[in-house]
């Protein structure tokens, strides 16, 4: 088995199963510090952080609102966690030498060519529906594709196979290269 | 700081490093699974579930550790499954990757960040009609397999670990 793939990066078993050592680790740490076991996740912390902007040009509306009263407006656990994500992402590629300024991913640009605007508007739209998809199911691939699967949870397993599976056909249909 | 808020930056650090060095945080990586060309996400994520679940069933076994599970909504997890898949396969990233793949340099991840934002927003605004349509549709709890099938989690693992292992058998055979 080799420990490094072609770009450099670490074998994706090994990595993968640190990061499992890492979210067992980090539900003990939660439950024994914090006094409940949190899991690793992700999405919530984006209806954090859009509750923060709203606040500051709509206080009033944030406050009555049902979605935000209930996820609770809050510099969190889960929010630290996704800033270090940041950091750590950032801090790995520096040292490395794989941080890259990119405008346009590959993929993308074969198919709908290097306009940033086009990718812009891709990406924003694709961010939104994956956000409103993420909140109906109450999870993304980090608190259902892992979280909940290394629980066994009933509605990760059925939650994973929607994400890839639609997104297998999705990719399917939009990166298909045109015939020249 | 907190201790909660020290604690979820340092592991949110580690969490970060590892993405980056297995190289999982990249558009390329993730539309390439999606296309069956490159499977380097679904073995870490693979490998990750596979340990995971070994150290969550022992903690839990010993009482230290409680569950959280996410409720089984079958409006929720459906159509929600199906708008996630379908921007994930846009935008390239989920929620955890968009973050990190700004923090290697791939600047337009913004452009799906700040999306994904809106999408939050959006959703807290027609929260009180999701939860009397798609969201009240049929609700069966916050459910594990083990539990409802009546079974110790240790009869699932080991099938798990057979089936996973078969699947990196495979993408290893296919060189993908």
């Amino acid at each position: 088995m080799k420990l490094k793939t072609y770009d450099g990066g670490w074998n994706p078993y090994i990595a993968g199963a640190l990061v499992g050592v890492l979210a067992v680790a980090s539900v003990f740490a939660t439950t024994k510090l914090l006094g409940k076991s949190s899991y690793l996740g992700a999405s919530t912390t984006f209806v954090r952080a859009a509750g923060f902007v709203e606040q500051r040009v709509a206080p009033a509306h944030v406050e009555a609102n049902a979605y935000f009263t209930k996820t609770k407006i809050k510099l969190d656990w889960q929010f630290m966690l996704v800033i270090g994500i940041f950091i750590g992402a950032l801090a790995s590629s520096l040292t490395d030498g794989s941080f890259k300024m990119e405008s346009v991913p590959p993929i993308w640009s074969e198919r709908f060519g290097r306009s940033v605007p086009k990718r812009a508007v891709g990406a924003f739209f694709g961010g939104a529906l994956s956000m409103i998809g993420a909140r109906l199911a109450n999870g993304c691939p980090s608190g259902h594709g892992m979280s909940g699967m290394m629980q066994l949870s009933v509605s990760s397993l059925v939650a994973l196979g929607m994400f890839f599976g639609v997104g297998v056909i999705v990719a399917g249909l939009i990166y298909k290269r045109r015939r020249t | 700081m907190s201790t909660a808020q020290i604690l979820g930056l340092i592991t949110g650090i580690l969490f970060g490093v590892l993405l980056q060095k297995a190289r999982v945080l990249r558009f390329e990586k993730q539309v390439a699974a999606m296309q069956f060309k490159d499977m380097t996400i679904l073995k870490f994520m693979m490998s990750a579930i596979l340990v995971g679940m070994v150290g969550v069933a022992v903690l839990h076994g010993l009482e230290i550790i409680t569950l959280g599970h996410k409720a089984m909504n079958v409006g929720g997890v459906l159509v929600g499954g199906a708008l996630f898949g379908t921007g994930w396969a846009i935008a390239g990233y989920c929620p955890g990757t968009s973050v990190g793949a700004l923090g290697e340099g791939r600047w337009h991840a913004v452009f799906a960040i700040v999306g994904m934002l809106a999408g939050a927003m959006i959703f807290a605004e027609v929260y009180p009609f999701l939860e009397t349509t798609v969201l009240a549709w049929k609700d069966y709890g916050k459910i594990g397999l083990p539990d409802s099938l009546g079974v110790s989690p240790w009869v699932f693992i080991p099938v798990f670990w057979a089936l996973f292992i078969g699947i990196f058998m495979l993408f290893e055979n296919k060189h993908v």
